[in-house]
Formats: structure tokens, C-alpha cells, sequence
């Protein structure tokens, strides 16, 4: 034990033995966020060595998706990051999409723009409540999941699943949007900025939140961005780097947001960047309800797009075309290789594709976020409490399902 | 810079490294000879022009039938001057080893202890070099091309040294 001085005399001092002690955390831990484990060697109770292990949830999706035809991998993607299914299926939709170059209609990059900060605001919710939990602020989790389920049944009425939801298709989407549908997401975003700043007055100001995250795990610039940290995390340290700003994909481009930059690069900034995410996001969906462009949901593509199911009902050649694409899917594909980023909330979610002509992929490369923020843990972490460990994990945010892959 | 002329530049200044050029949907790739790879990367890193700052990805693919097997990318990215260009090392299979990049960039720790854990790509010089996703005493190499979707029986996990006895007793209490 570490003696900080005091009323202990030297005598006692040298009596007593000094060890350093391994501490294992996890994988079963409900502030680990999952299965992730991490061995601490403690000095008292500074941390002196952190080893994070991972792989609990290692299901092989990158080894899978050699083994199926293009279509058939969309619903691995969902299991990468379950908790914003939808990005992800963006992610990987957008990477396809570039690689067979089918251009997809306006329509559909507007709603996958909505349903993408959908899930955006519906994942920072789950961070809210769970971060503030393990710190120790309980009302915010109830308060924020009553949001959360709104943003789910919303989803649920869109396409039939609230988890994962395999709404986007390569070249378009399942189902369009009804007006209906579009009126009640308006209202939510009309309530949600009042319902954060309901979060806001909890925490923000909070005494005990602010001796637990300011100052704690702080990461500089430079040094996130040498550990190729993305998202939230690396802006919360003053670098400005977004993957819908710097390589804009769907309607990014065409609706005006701004991107929210902390400076100390601590737990607090990086919890104050996410909060003003909510903002943008809550701002990006109302602008894409309202410039929401009438016309098709999917591209003129038939070697990779189903056809309309009232066409397949009632017309031969598209009957057999559908049959065709769902028995044995694309034949082929234009060979290359390709590397397409998009920013799902947890950091840049990049997908590489080597493609060498027929209907599945070669290989494809999954860069997750989360396993690079895991990696960077130790680097937080060093140096300070145990009890910072579970305010960092807490603050990059991570899922193991993704970083596992 | 516009990512051709990134690697046109490169070729300039290492002719004897770069093995070739091609490029798709306006994405370079440059294959390079894996023994001057720090160098490449470090020149990458810190010519000012270039500045490949932030290293978004390494991975390997595994072509079992070219002449060098794997290739290991490193997917780079300028968040100054915002340009990308992708580095395919080439490395053959009876010696699969490359130098490691950690002391450039400290992002690539993980992705090659997964490049190592998946394809058996060696990092000379990597701090920490185990396996990650799979248990510590995995055999082969998972997403090499000729290793099965689904093994045979042979090729299960069957649990670690230690607990193996302890199986044993279950099996007596019918437990499985």
C-alpha cells in the first residue's frame, strides 16, 4: 500500500510491506459495458499497468461474409454495433454501393440521413444512461430511456424491428416512409431539445459529476489522433474531424449542421461533445423532413436491387428475376478494391472491400471504432483511480460486439 | 495533394520499393516490397506535404495462389490535407514477417496483433505481440483461405490445458 504520510510513524511505515496488486475486472461486470476484460496492477489505488483482453464476442463476420453473396451480409452488419444497427447497415450499404457504382436516388440518401441521426441521437441516449449510471446519477437513466423507446417504436413502425433492423438494401431501402410516419418524428424532435435539457439540469452542474470527469482521462490531440482515435472521442480532444464533413455521404452535404469540438480532451469534453451532437442531429432531422424530395427509394440497378413486388406478383420476368437474386444473389461484381468510411456514432466506421468479380466478397476488412478505442484504454487509464477506469470506459463508449467483430 | 501524385512522389523517392500503382473509384494503391516498410511509412508520416497523419486501418488478405501470399494494408489518411492512400505491402508465406509500424503510429498496436492472430503475419518490433481475438492457445490461422468455414471435429476448441480435467469430472456427473 502507498502510505501518503500523516499520523503513521516511519516505524510503522517500515513494518509495513509495500506489494503492487493484479486486479482483475470482468469480463462480467456491469460497467464494462459488455464482455470486456481488464487486468489492473495497482499501486494503492493508482493504476499502474492496464491489459485489456477482448474476443469474448468474436463471431468471425469478416471470415462469414466470404462465405456469402453480397446481399446476404447486410444482417451480419447489424450485429456489429447492436445498438445503432441502422449506421452500420448504412455503412456497409454506402461501401457496396460504391463499389458495383450504382448511383442511389435522393430520396433515399435523405431518409437514410434521418434514420442514420436517429440512431445517432437513440445511441448517445444508451451512452447518457449508462455512463451517468456508472458514475453514480441514476434519474438520468430513467429520463433518457423514455426518449429512447420513442426513437425504437418509431423504428419499429418504420420497418417491423427495433434493434436490428436491416432497413437499408443495397441501391435503396426496404419500404418508404409514409407521411404519418414523418409527422411523428417532426414532434419528436420538436419535444426532444426540452427533454435534454431535463438531462442537462441533472448532471451538467452537478458537483460530484464534475469532480468525476473533469480532468480525468485526458488524451491530447496530437496523441488521439496518432492513436487513430475517431468520432466523439478524438473531437472531444479539439480535432475537428468528422467523416460526414471531411467525405460527405448521404444528404450530409446538403443540410447545415456544425461540428461540436471540445479542448481538454478529458471525460467531460468528450461527455459535452456528445450532448451537443444530440443538437445537431435533433437539427439534421428536421432539415431532411422538411427538404425531404419526392421520387423513387431505390437505383436503377437490377443486377443487385430486387424489382417492386407488385411487379414480381404480377409479371413473369420479374417473378423470375426476384427468384433469381434470392436464391443465388448478384453473380457478379466489378473487381477492385475499395475503402469507404461513414461516421456511425461511435467513431468512423470504414469498410474495405477487395472484390476479385463474382458475387461475394473476397475479403472484407471491418474498421471499428471500438477496437481501436479499447486499444487506447490502457493509455487513458494509467496513472489514475480505479474508480476513473469506469468513467473512461464510460466515455469512449464502446461495444464489444463491434469491436470483436 | 491529389493521391496519384502522392504516389508517383513515393515512387520517386523509393524507385527500387515500389512495386506498383493502380488505382479504383478514385482510390490509390501503392504495392511496395515489405523490407523498407518503417522507412515508406515514416516518410509518409513526416514529409509535410504528405502527412499521412492518421492511420485508419492495417489488415492483411491472404491470395493463396499469387506469388507473395499476403499482402498487408495500411489504410492511410491526412486529416490536414485530407487525402487518402492505401499501402499494400507484399509478404511471402515461407517467411511471413514484416516490420511493425507502432513506433509511427500508435493506432496500428491492435490491428496487427489481429493481422498476426488471423493471417500468422510476424511484426518485427511490436511491443505486444499475442494473439487477440482468439483464445491464447488457438492453432492455425482463422481467416487464412484455406482454413474451413466450419472444421471438423478435430479443429474444435476444446478449452484450455488447465480445466481439461476438469471436464473429466464432469463427464462423471453426467453433466454433458
Amino acid at each position: 500500500m502507498k502510505n501518503n504520510g500523516g499520523s503513521a510513524n516511519k516505524e510503522e511505515n517500515a513494518r509495513l510491506a509495500t506489494k503492487e496488486l493484479t486486479l482483475n475486472m470482468g469480463p462480467q461486470h456491469p460497467a464494462t459495458h459488455g464482455v470486456l476484460r481488464l487486468v489492473l496492477e495497482l499501486d494503492g489505488e493508482t493504476i499502474v499497468k492496464c491489459t485489456p483482453y477482448v474476443g469474448y464476442l468474436h463471431r468471425g463476420v469478416e471470415k462469414l461474409a466470404e462465405h456469402r453473396n453480397y446481399l446476404q451480409v447486410l444482417p451480419l452488419t447489424d450485429r456489429l454495433d447492436y445498438i445503432s444497427s441502422m449506421s452500420n447497415n448504412i455503412g456497409y450499404c454506402a461501401a457496396v454501393e460504391k463499389l458495383f457504382g450504382i448511383e442511389v436516388p435522393e430520396r433515399t440518401q435523405y431518409i437514410r440521413t434521418i434514420v442514420a441521426e436517429m440512431t445517432r441521437i437513440s445511441n448517445h441516449i444508451l451512452w447518457i444512461a449508462t455512463h451517468a449510471l456508472d458514475i453514480g446519477a441514476m434519474t438520468v437513466f430513467f429520463y433518457s430511456f423514455r426518449e429512447r423507446e420513442q426513437i425504437l417504436d418509431l423504428f419499429e413502425r418504420l420497418c417491423g424491428a427495433r434493434l436490428t433492423v436491416s432497413y437499408p438494401r443495397i441501391g435503396g431501402l426496404k419500404n418508404d416512409v409514409d407521411a404519418k410516419w414523418l409527422d411523428d418524428v417532426y414532434k419528436f424532435t420538436d419535444e426532444f431539445p426540452k427533454r435534454l435539457e431535463e438531462y442537462e439540469t441533472l448532471i451538467d452542474k452537478n458537483r460530484v459529476w464534475l469532480k468525476r470527469t473533469k480532468g480525468i482521462g485526458v488524451i491530447s490531440a496530437e496523441e488521439a489522433i496518432n492513436w487513430g482515435l475517431s468520432g466523439p472521442v478524438l473531437r472531444g480532444s479539439g480535432v475537428p474531424y468528422d467523416v460526414r464533413k471531411f467525405m460527405p455521404y448521404a444528404a450530409y452535404d446538403k443540410v447545415k449542421w456544425e461540428v461540436p469540438i471540445g479542448k481538454n480532451g478529458d471525460v467531460y469534453d468528450r461527455y459535452r461533445v456528445r450532448m451537443d451532437e444530440f443538437r445537431q442531429s435533433n437539427s439534421i432531422i428536421r432539415q431532411c423532413i422538411e427538404q425531404l424530395p419526392e421520387g423513387p427509394i431505390m437505383a436503377d440497378a437490377p443486377k443487385f436491387t430486387l424489382p417492386a413486388k407488385d411487379r414480381v406478383l404480377s409479371d413473369m420476368e420479374h417473378l423470375i428475376h426476384h427468384f433469381v437474386l434470392i436464391t443465388k444473389g448478384p453473380q457478379t461484381a466489378p473487381e477492385g478494391e475499395l475503402y469507404v468510411a461513414t461516421e456511425v456514432p461511435k467513431g468512423e466506421l470504414g469498410f474495405y472491400f477487395v472484390s476479385d468479380g463474382t458475387g461475394k466478397p473476397y475479403r472484407m476488412r471491418v474498421r471499428s471504432p471500438s477496437f481501436v478505442h479499447v486499444s487506447a484504454l490502457p493509455k487513458l487509464c494509467e496513472g489514475e483511480l480505479v474508480a476513473d477506469v469506469i468513467a473512461n470506459i464510460g466515455s469512449i463508449d464502446i461495444v464489444l460486439g463491434e469491436c470483436d467483430r | 495533394m491529389e493521391p496519384l501524385e502522392i504516389a508517383n512522389k513515393l515512387r520517386d523517392k523509393f524507385p527500387l520499393d515500389v512495386a506498383d500503382i493502380t488505382s479504383f473509384r478514385d482510390q490509390v494503391f501503392v504495392s511496395v516490397k515489405r523490407e523498407r516498410i518503417t522507412d515508406i511509412c515514416r516518410y509518409l508520416n513526416e514529409d509535410q506535404d504528405i502527412r499521412m497523419d492518421y492511420l485508419a486501418d492495417v489488415c492483411g488478405v491472404d491470395y493463396p495462389e499469387k506469388k507473395f501470399r499476403f499482402e498487408v494494408i495500411y489504410n492511410l489518411y491526412s486529416l490536414k490535407h485530407r487525402h487518402r492512400l492505401i499501402v499494400k505491402a507484399l509478404v511471402p508465406e515461407d517467411n511471413p514477417y514484416i516490420d511493425s509500424v507502432v513506433p509511427i503510429w500508435s493506432g496500428a498496436n491492435w490491428h496487427e496483433r489481429e493481422a498476426c492472430d488471423m493471417y500468422g503475419i510476424v511484426f518485427n518490433g511490436h511491443p505486444d505481440l499475442r494473439r487477440i481475438l482468439m483464445p491464447e492457445d488457438w492453432e492455425g490461422f482463422p481467416q487464412r483461405k484455406d482454413y474451413p468455414l466450419k472444421g471438423p471435429e478435430g479443429r474444435e476448441y476444446k478449452g484450455f490445458e488447465e480445466t481439461k480435467e476438469l471436464h473429466t469430472h464432469d463427464n462423471e456427473w453426467n453433466i454433458r
